[in-house]
Order: structure tokens, then C-alpha cells, then sequence
């Protein structure tokens, strides 16, 4: 199976530098403080956040005194691939992955300001079909939007891949994953263009590595593009319900 | 047989109230660079760009308020940030020499010390080692309180004192949680609702709802908490359906206070309690509270 196509279509018709269809919302849980979920074509991402609150528990031994304590907890649901798993967190992926996603995000929070405190990130993978961590920090980013943590700017992820030895390619699906090709994820700051974690899955010759890693922080720029719209439309939508929280004289909202 | 509603997401109904209306203040959104100008000051909810220190941009997504120089970025829902003065509702999580711990729905819990709060017995007394050791006598774990907030610890956490009869143990009522964001800033948070109830709107997000009681001034003040007095049926009724009239409100974003409330409870009469749960029925309390708050504006 190739990549790419003679016409320049990948497998699934897109163009090398197109991502997949992404679609989110915010404030889908009023338990959690903030609370996001994503879609990135056929992967489906569910993310809360508690916090930052008092630690609580065994998290009480280790606060920091001049930062929060950032826990986050990967889980994918055993029905979200095609072979059912067996665990749903707790395995080694889940427990890396946990780890590279916690990485991704104290990038972006402002953890100086919320000193002795805890602050809980969930992200669970409903369905898997490729670039699961960069679907994961997207929900995050937006789920800490939607509990008004302070971030320097978005955690923005995206993966990229190269077709036929030349070609870089956006945002890998589950299929082009398996189908072989090496494969670059990288999660960054996309206004001042930091890159707070990049991964490779295999080796590929370092003459390739400028412009898949444009590829992939190009990605990166136009996923903040389209999180930044929602959040705006999210942040519009009830703040004008609630009257921008202004009152008049009689004390009356609208 | 138990009678269970299932539904579908895609047939989820939507709690917004606004429909197309034009015109929003200026947003922000975490990143996005305020200003260049090297005169402002940085408040809550912005930063100084590490790169260029000049640039001024914002950490959270919302409104932008200017006091001055003074620059702060207002988030549309976040964590209870405590001010002097406000009252709040929280639940005791600790016993400690001389303070309790108390969750308020902030970032860290908050601290209310046994010199802050009236003993039983006497205004001005001294309070002895004894008292120390009585304190789980008069609070312990677990217990509501209404409390004012004091003072506000360098590190963000509140001091919180009950020096005034209002404040004190809660005993029998219901507790709703809302975003703190959603509680108006009144001069009072007390109030005895025309309908029949009393609610207290903790600027923390917390809402206590209780009965009125018969004699006016007693309040909920205090540290006596009577569980052996029984409420009836109408009471228990009528608290019922102002907790579910404040989540309706507050599900499609409303403004919680003493009139929005009461329209809520107005409108809702239309419907039994049980259905005030649903999702559409909901909507329309909220619509119609919205349109009463509008109406009262316009005239």
C-alpha cells in the first residue's frame, strides 16, 4: 500500500498538508472545572481538569511551595480500537503517555501561580485512529482553557510523517501509522513557535527531519487557529447569557 | 418500575439563551498580546511576554478590564477567588489547634481561627485551653458553615470569621453548587424569598436553600444545630423546586440573585418538580426568567 498516490492524495483523499476534520466543544461536564471534547476525524478524546484545588489525600506529601503539583491520568476505553484492550490506564503506554502529555502541558500553564495547590487533568480516548497523544493535549489545552487556568499560550500537538521518502505528510491516521513511514509528534507553543515535546517512533535520515518538523508545527499552527475559534465562540456564547456579569444601577443583569 | 428517561447525545438540547444577537466585548484568549505599550501594569490574568518584555499578553479567555494602568483579564469561569467582605458557605475538613480548615470552593482551603468566631456564651470571653479542646464540639468535620471572608493570606487562601449572628452552623437545607462567576455581588446574600424559603447566595458558588424560620432575627446564626425540628411537606416541597429552579438558571448561564430566583420559581409553577429535571423544561424556565429580567429592565 503506498501513502501517496500519483495524484498526490493520501489514503484517506486528503493532501499532504491537510489535517483531518476537527470538531470540539467545551464545558461538557458542570461537575469537573473545566471540562473539553475533540474529535480529530474518526479520533474521539474526552478531557476534565479538577483545580487547582487543596491536595488531597497522598498528593499531600509531595505540593511544591512555589508551584502546583500537575497530575494527569491517559486512559484509552477498552472498546476504542479494533482489538479490545485489557486495561484500560495503568499499562506502560498509558503511563508514558501520561507522562509525555503532563510534559506537553507544564509547558503552557502558568504553574508560578498557583503555589501548594493541585491541579487534576483526565484526557480518555474514546476512539483511537491515530495521533491519540496530539488529540489528547488538544483536549487538555481546552479543557484548562475552560477552567481559566492561567497558560502562557495554547499546548498545541501534531504529528507528521513522511510519504515515499520525500514527501512530508499532517496529522497521521491509524492506517498510515500501521502502513510504516516514520513518525514525528510534537507538541508546541504555536504563537512563540517553542516546541515543548517532539517524539519519533523510527529512524529517518536527518535530511528529512527540517521539513517534516515544518509540517508538523505548520499542523500545529492551523489546529490553534481552529481551538482559538471555539474557545471564542464558547467564551461568547456565555458571557453574553450572563450579561458579561455587568449589573445597572437597580441591579439588574443584561 | 422505575421510570428512566434515556436519551440520545445528538438529541442533547442546547441551554443557550441567545440567539444570534450581535455586539461582544473584546475577548481575549490565552497568548493573544493585549498590548505593546510599555506604560501598563500587568494584573490578574496577564503575563509580560519573557521574550520581549514590553508585550503584555493575556494568560486565560475573557473580558479585559482596565483600572488606570492596571490591566486584569477576567476568565468567564474559574476557581472562587475570595475578596474581603464576601460571604461564602464552605464545609469543615480539618480539626487543628486553634483553626478549622474549610473547603470554599477556592484554590486552597480557607482558615477560620477560634478567635474569629462567637462562643456560645458571652460576646467577649476569653478563650481558654479549654475551648481548644471543645472545638469539635462546636464544629467538627464535615459540618456546613456560612462564614465572611476576613482577610486573604499572601499565598491566596482566605481567613474567614463568624462574628455576627447571620453566620454559623447550617443545619437542615439543601446545598446547590454553581459557578462562583454566576452569584451576583450584592450588598446582601441573605435573603427570605417571597415564596416561602430563605437562600443564602455564597459568593463561592455554594447556595444554601433552608425554610424561613418563624422568628425573624434568629437567622441561622449560631453553633446550635436543630435536626430534631421537622419541616413539612410544603417547605421540603418548595426547597425542591428552588434547587431546581437555581440549576435551570444557572444551566443556561443566568445570574443568580434574589429576583432571578424568584422569577424562576414563579415560572416554573407551570411544571411538577420532578419535571423540572428535564432538559427542555429547563430551557423554557430559563427563557421565561430571562424575558421576566428583561421586561423589568425595559420598564
Amino acid at each position: 500500500m503506498e501513502l501517496l498516490t500519483d495524484q498526490g492524495l493520501r489514503l484517506d483523499g486528503r493532501r499532504p498538508n491537510e489535517l483531518r476534520n476537527i470538531k470540539c466543544k467545551m464545558g461538557v461536564y458542570n461537575q469537573a472545572d473545566g471540562s473539553a471534547y475533540i474529535e480529530q476525524g474518526n479520533t474521539k478524546v474526552l478531557a476534565t481538569v479538577y483545580g487547582p484545588h487543596q491536595p488531597r489525600g497522598q498528593a499531600r506529601n509531595r505540593i511544591h511551595h512555589d508551584e502546583a503539583l500537575v497530575n494527569c491520568q491517559y486512559s484509552q476505553a477498552v472498546f476504542s480500537a479494533g482489538e479490545r484492550k485489557n486495561r484500560p490506564r495503568g499499562d506502560r503506554k498509558s503511563q508514558e503517555i501520561s507522562i509525555h502529555i503532563r510534559q506537553a502541558l507544564v509547558a503552557a500553564i502558568r504553574t508560578e501561580l498557583y503555589p501548594r495547590s493541585q491541579l487534576d487533568i483526565f484526557v480518555e480516548v474514546l476512539q483511537a485512529d491515530g495521533g491519540n497523544f496530539c488529540a489528547c493535549v488538544n483536549a487538555a489545552t481546552l479543557a484548562l482553557v475552560d477552567a481559566g487556568v492561567g497558560m502562557r499560550e495554547y499546548a498545541v500537538a501534531c504529528s507528521a510523517s513522511l510519504a515515499n521518502g520525500e514527501v512530508p505528510l499532517v496529522d497521521i491516521s491509524h492506517l498510515e501509522e500501521m502502513t510504516g513511514g516514520p513518525n514525528l509528534t510534537v507538541a508546541s507553543l504555536p504563537i512563540s513557535g517553542q516546541v515543548a515535546l517532539m517524539e519519533m517512533s523510527q529512524r529517518f535520515h536527518s535530511d528529512h527531519l527540517p521539513k517534516v518538523l515544518e509540517r508538523a508545527l505548520e499542523g500545529c499552527k492551523d489546529i490553534h487557529r481552529i481551538l482559538d475559534d471555539t474557545v471564542r465562540k464558547h467564551v461568547e456564547e456565555t458571557g453574553r447569557a450572563s450579561g458579561w456579569g455587568q449589573v445597572d444601577r437597580a441591579g439588574i443583569v443584561l | 418500575m422505575q421510570n428512566i428517561k434515556i436519551r440520545l447525545a445528538s438529541e442533547r438540547v442546547s441551554t443557550s439563551l441567545t440567539f444570534g444577537e450581535e455586539g461582544a466585548p473584546q475577548l481575549f484568549t490565552p497568548g493573544e498580546t493585549i498590548t505593546d505599550n510599555q506604560r501598563v501594569m500587568s494584573g490578574h490574568g496577564t503575563y509580560m511576554d519573557e521574550e520581549n518584555k514590553d508585550v503584555l499578553k493575556a494568560s486565560v479567555a475573557g473580558t479585559i478590564e482596565r483600572v488606570n494602568q492596571l490591566i486584569c483579564v477576567r476568565p468567564i469561569k474559574c476557581r472562587y477567588m475570595g475578596e474581603i467582605g464576601d460571604v461564602v458557605v464552605g464545609r469543615i475538613t480539618e480539626v487543628q489547634q486553634k483553626r478549622w480548615k474549610v473547603d470554599t470552593n477556592a484554590r486552597l482551603d480557607s482558615v477560620l481561627l477560634i478567635s474569629s468566631v462567637n462562643l456560645p456564651g458571652g460576646e467577649l470571653r476569653r478563650r481558654s485551653a479549654e475551648d481548644e479542646q471543645m472545638m469539635r464540639k462546636y464544629l467538627q468535620e464535615g459540618d456546613l458553615v456560612s462564614a465572611e471572608v476576613q482577610s486573604v493570606f499572601s499565598d491566596g487562601s482566605l481567613s474567614l470569621h463568624t462574628r455576627s449572628l447571620k453566620y454559623g452552623k447550617l443545619s437542615q437545607g439543601v446545598l446547590v453548587k454553581v459557578p462562583p462567576s454566576l452569584i451576583l455581588r450584592r450588598k446582601n446574600h441573605f435573603h427570605n424569598l417571597l415564596c416561602g424559603a430563605s437562600v443564602i447566595l455564597g459568593n463561592n458558588g455554594l447556595v444554601w436553600i433552608y425554610p424561613t424560620s418563624p422568628e425573624d432575627d434568629s437567622g441561622v446564626g449560631g453553633f446550635t444545630q436543630n435536626l430534631e425540628q421537622v419541616i413539612d411537606k410544603e417547605d421540603r416541597e418548595r426547597i425542591a423546586r428552588l434547587r431546581n429552579c437555581v440549576l435551570a438558571i444557572t444551566a443556561s448561564k443566568l445570574m443568580l440573585f434574589d429576583s432571578s430566583i424568584q422569577y424562576a420559581f414563579e415560572e416554573s409553577l407551570n411544571y411538577s418538580i420532578k419535571e423540572l429535571l428535564t432538559p427542555e423544561v429547563m430551557l423554557d424556565v430559563a427563557f421565561r426568567t430571562r424575558h421576566r429580567l428583561q421586561a423589568y429592565k425595559d420598564s
